[in-house]
């Protein structure tokens, strides 16, 4: 039931918003989301993603700069156009239900241009997409969290909007209900091909649910690929940090850029330096594996701490020449304690930047 | 009793001129900037909006205009002459007692019932609110039947006290419900007694409260003309009444009728600046755990004692007082029919001047709620000059204004409808703008999203969300109006009467025996209202 063509994509240039001299929040965004992806729009509180959020729905004017959804231009030089007339549908932290609508009048609230029949049909059918089919009568305040949340995107997506805005729309359940929810979205989204963009501080749901997570950072996005190209190749060490544990380490380029030596030995590179030859190397926890210290080029250091997680554990290592303990991340049975001697190896690629 | 709820009874009592405390504090919003922000309000909201206001300053401004009529000199020749400085000391004077009565009282009672191990504090609580409900020219009334020679600056002083010290007591028992015990206990643990702490930490966080609460009074008491008129002592407002209907020559009574406002505005300025520093003042949302009550061991006695004595003289007494000269009275001196067309007529005036103002108050109230800038800011402030201005100042600009330029109307009722509404347009806009920010504003967000313009947003999301508060805004005006006692005199068309009126002139006569059917049936009356209204909030 494809409702959307994939040409609704959001094109985002140059978004430029200041709520005075001092407080600039976005200077010169630029974003691209082609049609029918689930963009995550990830970055710390204050980064202004909420700001970029409500200029894309059309409840705050930019200063400068476009958005155009589809081809069709909502925000430019001389044009902004009003939220109503947008075709876009929010789902708001916490729902946001009408409380003095049923859930079936919650749902068909944008249904506004169909007779009664299709109004009908058409609630039913977003109703079933959530799978809350037969809730149609009873009130929001009869639901619980999660419903509601599934309701709410049943209401955004009823009126076929060109893109659909998520504001943080997990963060009010609690764990347990948040992963199921979060995979009914993403199928109802997926269901339905809508365009939509997902704004979230949490990096383990963007990487787990986005096709596409953009890094915001002071106004612009820092990082914009794939989730797995985000995790493995982070546009610098700020960003590698921020989507997940990283290790950084002091590193100069070796072997015609091919490798990089670092106290932890050489390291081979995913991506060949040009210009400086010194930067820092990043990698991830679980590249390091514990081995012998023995083995003949593993490196050798000792254990300072452990924590045990359950699925996995962490193992911090303090290693001569550096001057903080690096991180190994241990699947499984963890059989060292804090002051054993160990040898860390490294596997995989790791990125560099000088 | 829970916050709305005092909110409730403090609001249905409030007098002409007494600021709603609701009124002007900003909630913020969750996240972001407000909706809204930085776009101008629709303009089908706009311009009522802005008619509402003007209708709300033009009797200020006509009143600056009448005064200054024969020049500043004339006027200022009315004002500077020993007359006025008499006045001036004898209402200075009165609201200087009242507000020290009733700051003693208020804070003695809320310490005693919220802080201490007191038999039945909730109930002496809730008794110690309900003096809210008399109006003060009630109390004057009861007094003065009881014995005609209280009339004077003690029996004005004794009457307004007993009516308008809740007016501090219930501030500060909310303030020390909020106050967390963990700052005591921690002034405890550093080695200070229970008397030193209280000096110490609480008392100077109650200060803001106190002070908040001590300038409602002091405005209640200058805008005041119940019970000063009926007690017989002249402060501005008596001086206005009488100038107004002595002479000819209104020029008098309008200089007088500034200099009553110039002092109301200033005291509105002062207690907004408290407002601002116990605004800073407090840290932390409220306390998660109730402070322990202080037991009181020796001191139960008289603490017990004390809270009854001022039961039963703000209480008891008015009522047993008015049931004596209901007995008294009884057939002899009652005509049922009179009692009943002033009944009447009182609820459809008070109804025409509830709806007027719940009408003019909508568009300024959801602006108030959902939109900010200097524009907004400015017309929030118009909209509540009525805080500032004495019924009996209201009423004669309006008189001016009407005899000027709109004769058909002068003594006629929608005339004094139109007083009632600048006179309570603040308790109203108070009212719809809390009701609208309840309404969180990401709902309208969602609607507009879904298609919908401004307008069908406010029509199918904001105004259900807020019917409500709005309702029970409306309700509370109701209320106010049908206690109104200045305006109405001075504005009612010859020959109708309301229960307030008929009170007051009954009691004037000295004709206690056939005024207090009128008190009664008014406490009644009120009483529905305000009693729907608790039920509403809780």
């Amino acid at each position: 039931m494809n409702d959307l063509d994939l040409r609704n994509d959001l094109r985002i240039e140059r978004l430029a918003k200041s709520y005075g001299p001092e407080a600039t929040v976005l200077e010169g965004l630029d974003l691209t989301v082609p049609g029918g992806a689930l963009a995550a729009l990830l970055g710390p509180s204050g980064c202004g993603k909420t700001t970029l959020l409500r200029i894309v729905a059309g409840f705050l004017d930019a200063d400068a700069g476009t958005v155009a959804v589809g081809g069709r231009t909502l925000v430019g030089p001389g044009v902004h156009l009003p939220p109503e007339r947008r075709r876009i549908g929010i789902v708001p932290q916490e729902g946001a239900l009408f409380p003095h609508l049923s859930v079936a009048r919650n749902v068909a609230f944008g249904l506004t241009g169909l007779d009664r029949g299709e109004r009908y049909y058409r609630t039913e059918e977003m109703l079933d997409l959530v799978g809350l089919a037969g809730y149609g009568d009873r009130m929001p305040h009869e639901l619980s969290g999660g419903q509601q949340q599934r309701i709410a995107l049943a209401r955004a997506l009823a009126p076929r909007p060109a893109l659909v805005l998520l504001d943080e729309p997990f963060n009010a359940l609690d764990s347990a209900l948040r992963a199921g929810v979060r995979a009914d979205v993403r199928a109802a989204l997926r269901a339905t091909g809508a365009t939509a963009l997902l704004v979230t501080h949490d990096q383990q749901e963007a990487l787990s649910t986005a096709d596409l997570v953009a890094v915001v950072r002071q106004g612009r996005i820092a990082q914009c690929d794939t989730p797995q190209n985000l995790y493995r190749r982070p546009a610098d060490p700020w960003v590698a940090g921020f989507v997940g544990d990283a290790v950084l380490l002091p590193g100069a380029v070796a072997n015609g850029g091919s490798t990089a030596t670092t106290s932890l030995g050489n390291v081979a590179l995913t991506n060949p330096p040009d210009g400086r030859s010194t930067g820092t190397v990043v990698l991830r926890p679980e590249q390091l594996r514990l081995v012998d210290p023995a083995t003949a080029e593993a490196v050798r250091g000792k254990v300072t701490d452990v924590c045990f997680y359950g699925h996995d554990a962490k193992v911090s290592v303090a290693v001569r020449g550096l001057g903080d303990p690096v991180d190994v991340r241990v699947s499984g049975a963890v059989s060292i304690d804090p002051g054993e001697e160990t040898g860390i190896r490294v596997t995989g690629e790791a990125t560099f930047h000088p | 009793m829970n916050p709305t709820a005092v909110d409730t009874t403090e609001s249905a009592a409030r007098p002409a001129g007494a600021p709603a405390p609701a009124g002007r504090r900003r909630v913020p919003t969750t996240r972001g900037a407000p909706p809204g922000s930085g776009r101008r309000p629709p303009l089908v909201l706009l311009v009522p909006a802005c008619v509402a206001a003007l209708f709300a300053l033009l009797p200020l401004g006509y009143l600056a205009v009448r005064a200054l009529e024969r020049g500043p000199g004339y006027a200022w020749d009315v004002v500077a002459d020993e007359r006025t400085l008499q006045l001036l000391s004898r209402s200075l004077g009165l609201t200087a007692v009242v507000v020290a009565a009733c700051l003693v009282l208020g804070v003695s009672l809320a310490w005693l019932t919220v802080r201490t191990a007191l038999p039945g504090a909730r109930a002496w609580s809730v008794l110690a609110t309900l003096p809210l409900a008399v109006p003060s020219y009630v109390a004057a009334f009861t007094w003065l039947a009881a014995a005609p020679e209280n009339a004077g600056f003690a029996g004005a002083a004794l009457a307004l006290t007993l009516v308008s010290f809740p007016y501090v007591h219930l501030p500060v028992a909310a303030a020390l419900r909020g106050i967390d015990p963990a700052q005591e206990e921690a002034a405890r643990s550093l080695g200070h007694g229970p008397w030193r702490t209280f000096l110490r930490v609480t008392l100077p966080q109650l200060r803001p409260a106190a002070a908040g609460g001590a300038l409602l009074v002091a405005l209640y008491v200058l805008s005041d003309f119940g019970a000063v008129s009926l007690m017989r002592y002249d402060t501005f407002t008596r001086a206005i009444h009488t100038s107004y209907r002595a002479s000819f020559d209104r020029t008098p009574a309008a200089a007088l009728s500034v200099v009553l406002v110039v002092m109301t505005v200033a005291l509105v300025a002062a207690e907004a600046r408290t407002r601002g520093r116990a605004g800073h003042a407090r840290t932390g949302a409220g306390t998660a755990r109730p402070a322990a009550p202080i037991p009181l061991g020796r001191w139960r006695i008289a603490a017990l004692a004390w809270c009854a004595t001022v039961v039963a003289v703000a209480v008891a007494f008015p009522l047993g007082t008015l049931g004596y000269w209901l007995a008294v009275g009884s057939s002899a001196i009652w005509d049922l029919g009179d009692l009943a067309r002033t009944a009447w007529t009182t609820l459809g005036v008070a109804a025409a001047g509830a709806a007027l103002t719940t009408l003019l108050a909508l568009p300024v109230g959801v602006i108030a709620a959902r939109h900010r800038g200097r524009g907004v800011r400015l017309l929030e402030q118009a909209a509540y000059a009525g805080h500032a201005l004495p019924g009996i100042t209201v009423a004669l600009s309006l008189v001016f204004f009407a005899v000027r330029y709109a004769y058909p109307l002068y003594q006629q009722l929608p005339l004094l409808v139109c007083a009632y509404a600048v006179l309570f347009l603040p308790v109203a806009v108070a009212a719809t703008r809390a009701a609208v920010l309840q309404a969180p504003p990401v709902l309208e967000d969602v609607a507009r999203s879904l298609g919908r313009s401004p307008i069908s947003v406010l029509r199918e999301v904001t105004v259900p969300l807020a019917a409500p508060g709005v309702a029970a805004g409306a309700a509370l005006t109701f209320v106010v109006c049908m206690k109104e006692l200045p305006a109405t005199l001075l504005l009612r068309p010859t020959g109708m009467d309301t229960l307030a009126t008929r009170l007051w002139t009954e009691t004037g006569a000295g004709s206690f025996a056939a005024a207090a059917p009128y008190a009664a049936a008014l406490i009644l009356l009120a009483a529905i209202p305000s009693y729907l209204l608790g039920r509403h909030r809780t």
